[in-house]
């Protein structure tokens, strides 16, 4: 069988039914096993776009995602994509081709030594220099790539070895020595974890993006609901835990909620689950949470008193640990009414400081407003995406997500362009819901490009732009810590996004009056193609409340 | 130290001091390792990326051929060191890590001296090797090349003691260890 054959069958073993690519000179062969293999794939327009697909299939379906690219080229367009799904932990298989193995490290045509380049970026990476490895490689490949904390592997396919006859046996086990990610959980740990707990009167529960990843919200739900502990989760974590709940703090962080920023501040014990204290979360780290003994729980034991040591750490999967955290809290029968000072006092920073701003009196479209008339059109059931800046941060302000896989962002790298590709990917791997990409015309003009992917391939995104003719989150620190030096953030007047989506073959719209806005986006989603809706906002409006940099959760502004 | 957004201009000193503490102890760690292709390189990697310096650092078989043993000796920080250690237990070729303790290692190096020696030093450079339980593996009119084994520490002191004569050049192969006692190390 030729490899590249192989390939195929390995995918298909591991339950690939789309990829996201384009073929080139040293993924021909893969091209050729592909065209005729059973697996959809989606032709992108921009190798970043596969990558970011992938990403959002990924993201929306809890199933590895696949890119392909070509060598050199193809394959370094695929870096962004790469660093961003090891920044948020998305399980992702790269296959890169590479030039045929005499002309590696020659300077060929099309070479760069993608494996090197990609290196500090990837969870693991193989270059392969057997073809009778191949199999194998894959395997390991999507097995590294789902477990433990997941991430991106890059498998490095040079053009002739791909074109080799292998003798192809199905690969069964997958054997690592040097990767045997924790999964259980200290029993003794959890036990203590749960006394702690019990014996705190100011807890917060701060939920992360891993317990998305761990497939954990029930778990992480009944945990929290084991008493009634106030909840707060990082932009990552956004839809882990339901925004409906009376338990829900609101976002934490920079651009999060002040309630559950100062609960944070005042709480006695923080159980953080799947999340990784980022400099966007703890500002000033010397003032983090000053008063707060921290459990916790992760899958990976580095990110482990990485930023703020923890007082008991839990290393393993959140899926595992909950239910026995939840259990062993339980058995200890605690009375929840000790938690009640807190609560009223949570409740009182709730009604002092909800989130909100000034709207319009106007026709004028107030971005905030703009996010609430999309939840209001969606009905709150939409797969959100995002590009990065402001309209990223009033989407997890405003639009309450209430279910896991809900809310698909770049959140650690933050990738502009992320939105649009991850939207495709996303539709591609949940065809039956609703998928919007809240773009910002900073971002959505990097890789718009991926509108023609969506029209070709029938993929029905829509797209919101909040268009405020900014790069507006840059736009906003200029104003405010820059002396409103405003220093080439203006986007002008180009392009006119209508004619773009026209002549991209999907439909385009434009409202500039608040009272056309649900019914506009009413219309894009009962389109059957895809919608560009440019959305012309408040221009200098900024995403308040906010923690200035480098200062404390008590400095909040706004 | 200031955020990467804001105005405030750093000086200097400040962005050396916020750079790391160093805990001036030595650092040995044995790492064993698959034997594959660009394993060195992920490792390496690892350290250039949080700005550490590897002091030395020995590669070499095992008594399985599919595991390589690496020995590195760095000057660590307190705590990046345990960071490292964890970030190093991720890559995925790597099967075991220990920062060993001096009190419970056995550490040694080979190295190689050329050292000019005529007229009278030549005694003198003689009795010296003899201290150390150096060997002359070469020998010409004005200088001898001495082998000699030992611990960083005693190599050191070697090269101190030979300096003053002319110390033409030095090769050392980095320390390589085990732990005492009969457990695996």
């Amino acid at each position: 069988m030729r490899a590249v054959d192989a390939i195929m069958e390995c995918l298909k073993a591991e339950g690939v039914d789309s990829v996201f690519g384009i073929p080139g000179g040293a993924n021909l062969p893969t091209y050729d096993a592909l065209y005729d293999a059973g697996i959809r794939h989606v032709q992108c327009r921009h190798e970043q776009g596969a990558g970011h697909a992938a990403e959002g299939y990924a993201k929306a379906s809890g199933k590895v995602g696949v890119a392909l690219a070509t060598s050199g080229p193809g394959a370094t367009n695929l870096v962004t994509c790469i660093a961003d799904a090891v920044m948020d932990s998305v399980p992702t298989v790269f296959l890169t081709g590479q030039v045929r193995t005499e002309l590696i490290g020659t300077d060929g045509f099309q070479e760069a030594d993608i494996s090197g380049i990609t290196m500090p970026i990837v969870k693991h990476s193989i270059l392969i220099q057997d073809p009778r490895d191949i199999p194998k490689a894959i395997h390991e490949a999507f097995h590294i790539a789902r477990t433990g904390r997941p991430g991106p592997v890059l498998v490095d396919v040079p053009q002739d070895l791909s074109r080799a006859d292998i003798p192809y046996e199905p690969v069964t086990n997958v054997h690592l020595p040097g990767y045997q990610p924790t999964t259980d959980g200290n029993a003794k740990q959890i036990r203590l974890a749960a006394k702690a707990l019990a014996n705190s009167r100011r807890p917060v529960i701060y939920g992360g993006g891993g317990i998305i990843n761990a497939d954990a919200a029930r778990e992480f739900r009944e945990f929290c609901d084991s008493d009634a502990f106030p909840v707060t989760c990082t932009l990552m974590g956004l839809g882990a835990f339901p925004a409906d709940s009376e338990q829900w703090l609101g976002m934490l962080g920079m651009h999060g909620t002040r309630t559950a920023n100062y609960a944070m501040d005042e709480a006695d014990l923080i159980v953080a689950i799947g999340a990784r204290f980022d400099d966007r979360v703890t500002g000033k780290l010397s003032e983090f949470a000053p008063r707060a003994k921290f459990i916790h729980i992760d899958i990976d034991p580095a990110e482990i008193s990485k930023n703020v040591p923890a007082h008991i750490p839990i290393v393993g999967d959140a899926k595992n640990i909950l239910p026995k955290f939840t259990a062993e809290y339980r058995a200890l029968g605690t009375d929840g009414a000790r938690l009640e000072g807190w609560l009223t006092r949570i409740r009182g920073w709730q009604e002092k400081h909800p989130l909100g701003y000034e709207d319009s009196i106007d026709a004028e479209i107030k971005p905030q407003y703009m996010v609430q008339a999309m939840y209001e059109a969606t009905e709150g059931q939409a797969i959100v995406t995002s590009d990065v800046g402001q309209h990223q941060m009033w989407a997890a302000q405003y639009y309450g997500f209430t279910r896991p896989r809900q809310w698909i962002n770049s959140g650690g790298l933050g990738t502009m362009g992320f939105g649009l590709p991850s939207a495709l990917g996303a539709k591609v791997a949940q065809p039956g819901q609703d998928v919007v990409c809240l773009a910002g015309d900073g971002s959505l003009i990097m890789t718009v490009q991926e509108l023609a992917t969506c029209v070709d391939e029938n993929i029905p995104v829509k797209v919101f732009l909040m268009n405020n003719g900014y790069l507006g989150m840059v736009r906003q620190w200029q104003e405010l810590f820059w002396d409103g030096r405003y220093s080439s953030v203006k986007m002008g007047s180009s392009p006119d996004w209508v004619k773009l989506a026209e002549a991209f073959g999907a439909k385009g719209m434009q409202v500039t009056e608040k009272g056309e806005l649900v019914g506009a986006f009413k219309e894009a989603l009962a389109e059957e193609g895809p919608v560009l809706v440019d959305v012309r906002v408040t221009p200098e409006e900024n995403c308040y409340p906010m923690i200035p940099a480098g200062q404390a959760a008590r400095d909040m502004v706004g | 130290m200031g955020e990467p957004g804001t105005k405030e201009i750093l000086n200097l000193e400040d962005l050396e001091a916020s750079g790391g503490i160093r805990t001036g102890r030595k650092h040995v760690l044995s790492i064993l390792v698959e034997n594959k292709p660009g394993v060195l390189a992920r490792i390496a990697g690892l350290f250039a990326r949080r700005g550490f310096n590897i002091d030395s650092l020995a590669v070499g078989a095992t008594d399985d051929t599919a595991i390589s043993r690496i020995t590195l000796t760095l000057d660590g920080a307190a705590h990046p060191i345990d960071q490292v250690t964890k970030q190093l237990h991720k890559l995925v070729n790597v099967i075991k890590i220990r920062d060993l303790e001096p009190a419970e290692t056995v550490a040694r190096e080979l190295a190689l001296f050329k050292v000019t020696a005529d007229g009278p030093a030549r005694g003198e450079v003689m009795q010296i090797v003899e201290i150390f339980r150096g060997k002359i593996i070469d020998v010409t009119r004005r200088s001898v090349i001495v082998e000699i084994t030992g611990t960083w520490e005693k190599i050191e002191a070697f090269e101190r003691m030979v300096r003053p004569f002319g110390l033409v050049e030095m090769a050392r192969t980095g320390e390589i260890a085990i732990s005492r006692g009969r457990s695996e190390t």
